[in-house]
């Protein structure tokens, strides 16, 4: 066989290979848009849930997804900045920092139903939290404080060494060149890795369904005030989530309709994170621009 | 002349390995000493020496003394962000930010805290005018530096140097990844600020340093060969190996 031939072959099977995985995609996401999308209506984002009757709606669980999102965020996002900028720029290279390393990938790896139990007793039970926003939030962080961290790491070590070099020859300190330098170059990385992350976060269930509760309780939108049982912002309420509605419904869900409200509910998740995923790329680009100037 | 920076047997090793094996050299003020000498001889090692740079570099441990105006810059308790201040360097590649070429000049002195917008619009245009760079990027100040050519990249690499008014500027090789029109555009700018600015400058062109060098030290393997003023020792050297190297019998 000549070197041609291979080629080709080589260039063949990976054409196929690519064709499978967007084959399976395809599949997916247009069985989940097609049988989704009809039972999408502006009376299905608005309303609430039913427990027995035909009609509801995922106005709650949506927002909840949103709320348990941001609330995700504004933990996760401070501690996994702090530990990529110290992995990336301070760590020494040794057996320590190999822990560290070693420590976050297996943090990525565990089940998320791991750490959903794991959220259950020590948070929901032992701190007595119960069911809540804020133990779901913190069991979310553990799952998603590794890949953001790595996400995070990984755009400071982009940037390159010659950067740096340029910072701390002007006379900045490795604090100033980081934050004034490093940072605003990796940023496009960096929010990506959180848009990104923020996608899986949104997609969860089996974490939440022991720390963030099963039930949604009726919330009153108007009510601002964080500390009111009663406020959507309540962040010590049981919140279930747009994927924990799915799996509930599909496996307990005794409305007449229950089909269709999984079917709507997955369709308005993926499109969702679709979203997430298109703003991510958008905003990643532009802030590029913006760092970058052009005018 | 004052010295500006003395440094007497300075040895450098990397773990095991020792790069620099007692080099003692002398700068004046307002003076361009070239650093020449074969790919390897430590002439770059030397050079990062004197900003500190060679800090970064893990295993490196470093002996002798080096003084920037009498101060022992390798004392305990010595700023390094001061020094670094001081002793600005241009390095090899040009490493505009991928910023405006107007953020570049200005960001040492924005993020050292200078706020007044006059006052960093000024440095901007000087420090752009010294450098010989001003007249293409005039109307291109909010542009990212990444668009212009290496040539200019490395110019405004040297205006973002002077903006922070050191002392001594440090160059290592700034031409040696440039064409012809560009580093004789660079040399320009190193003959433009010479009498503000102590400068020394490594290169691998013998008649770069030629053209532009008031003295030359010639390194070989880590040792200091020979050190005089640029015309003696491209004229009569006092060492042979210094001539064989000069007329290209190695390196």
């Amino acid at each position: 066989m000549n070197s041609k031939t291979s080629n080709n072959i080589a260039t063949g099977v990976i054409y196929f290979l690519v064709a499978c995985v967007l084959a399976i995609l395809v599949f997916l996401l247009g069985y989940i848009l097609i049988t989704g999308i009809p039972h999408v209506s502006w009376h299905f984002l608005t309303s609430a849930a039913q427990s027995f009757a035909a009609g509801g709606g995922i106005r709650d669980q949506l927002f909840n997804s949103m709320y348990l999102l941001v609330l995700t965020l504004i933990i996760s996002f401070p501690i996994a900045l702090g530990s990529g900028i110290y992995l990336s720029e301070y760590a020494p290279e040794n057996w320590v920092t190999g822990v560290i390393r070693t420590a976050v990938e297996v943090l990525s790896s565990l089940p998320s139903v791991v750490v959903g139990l794991f959220g259950f007793l020590l948070f929901v039970v032992n701190f007595h939290m119960g069911f809540s926003i804020l133990a779901g939030a913190i069991a979310l962080t553990f799952f998603n404080l590794p890949l953001l961290t790595r996400s995070i790491e990984e755009s400071l070590q982009d940037v390159s060494q010659l950067q740096r070099e340029a910072g701390l020859s002007l006379g900045l300190s490795r604090w100033k060149t980081i934050t004034g330098i490093v940072l605003p170059a990796a940023l496009p990385g960096i929010l990506t890795g959180i848009i990104l992350s923020a996608g899986r976060v949104f997609g969860e269930a089996a974490a939440l369904i022991y720390t963030a509760g099963q039930s949604a309780p009726t919330v009153n939108y108007g009510d601002w005030n964080p500390m009111d049982s009663a406020s959507f912002l309540n962040f010590m309420r049981p919140a279930e989530t747009l994927a924990v509605h799915i799996w509930k419904v599909n496996t307990e869900g005794v409305t007449p309709d229950a089909a269709a409200i999984s079917s709507g509910a997955s369709a308005v998740l993926i499109v969702v994170i679709l979203l997430f995923n298109l703003l991510a790329r958008m905003l990643g680009r532009w802030l590029y621009k913006r760092m970058t100037a052009t005018k | 002349m004052p010295k500006i920076i003395t440094s007497n047997d300075v040895h450098l090793s990397y773990g095991s390995k020792e790069a620099l094996h007692g080099i003692s050299l002398d700068f004046e003020e307002h003076e361009i000493t070239a650093l020449i000498g074969p790919s390897g001889c430590g002439k770059s090692t030397y050079l990062r020496c004197l900003n500190r740079m060679n800090d970064l570099i893990k295993g490196v441990k470093i002996t002798g003394s080096m003084k920037l105006e009498g101060k022992d810059i390798y004392a305990p308790g010595v700023d390094i962000v001061d020094l670094r201040k001081r002793v600005g360097m241009v390095f090899q590649q040009p490493n505009p930010f991928p910023f405006s070429v107007y953020e570049n000049v200005a960001y040492g002195l924005r993020l050292a805290g200078e706020k007044n917008k006059h006052v960093l619009d000024e440095r901007v245009e000087t420090s752009l005018k010294q450098a010989a760079i001003w007249d293409e990027v005039k109307d291109h100040l909010y542009d990212n530096a990444l668009s212009f050519s290496g040539g200019q990249q490395q110019r405004i690499c040297v205006a973002r140097v002077l903006a922070v008014q050191p002392e001594v500027v440090l160059l290592d090789e700034p031409t040696s990844a440039l064409d012809p029109i560009s580093s004789s555009k660079i040399e320009d700018t190193l003959m433009n600020i010479r009498h503000d600015y102590t400068i020394i400058i490594v290169t691998h062109n013998m008649q770069q340093a030629s053209r532009i060098s008031d003295k030359t030290a010639f390194l070989l393997n880590g040792d200091l060969v020979e050190f005089s003023k640029t015309e003696k020792m491209f004229i009569h050297p006092d060492d042979e190996k210094t001539s064989d190297y000069l007329n290209g019998k190695f390196g």
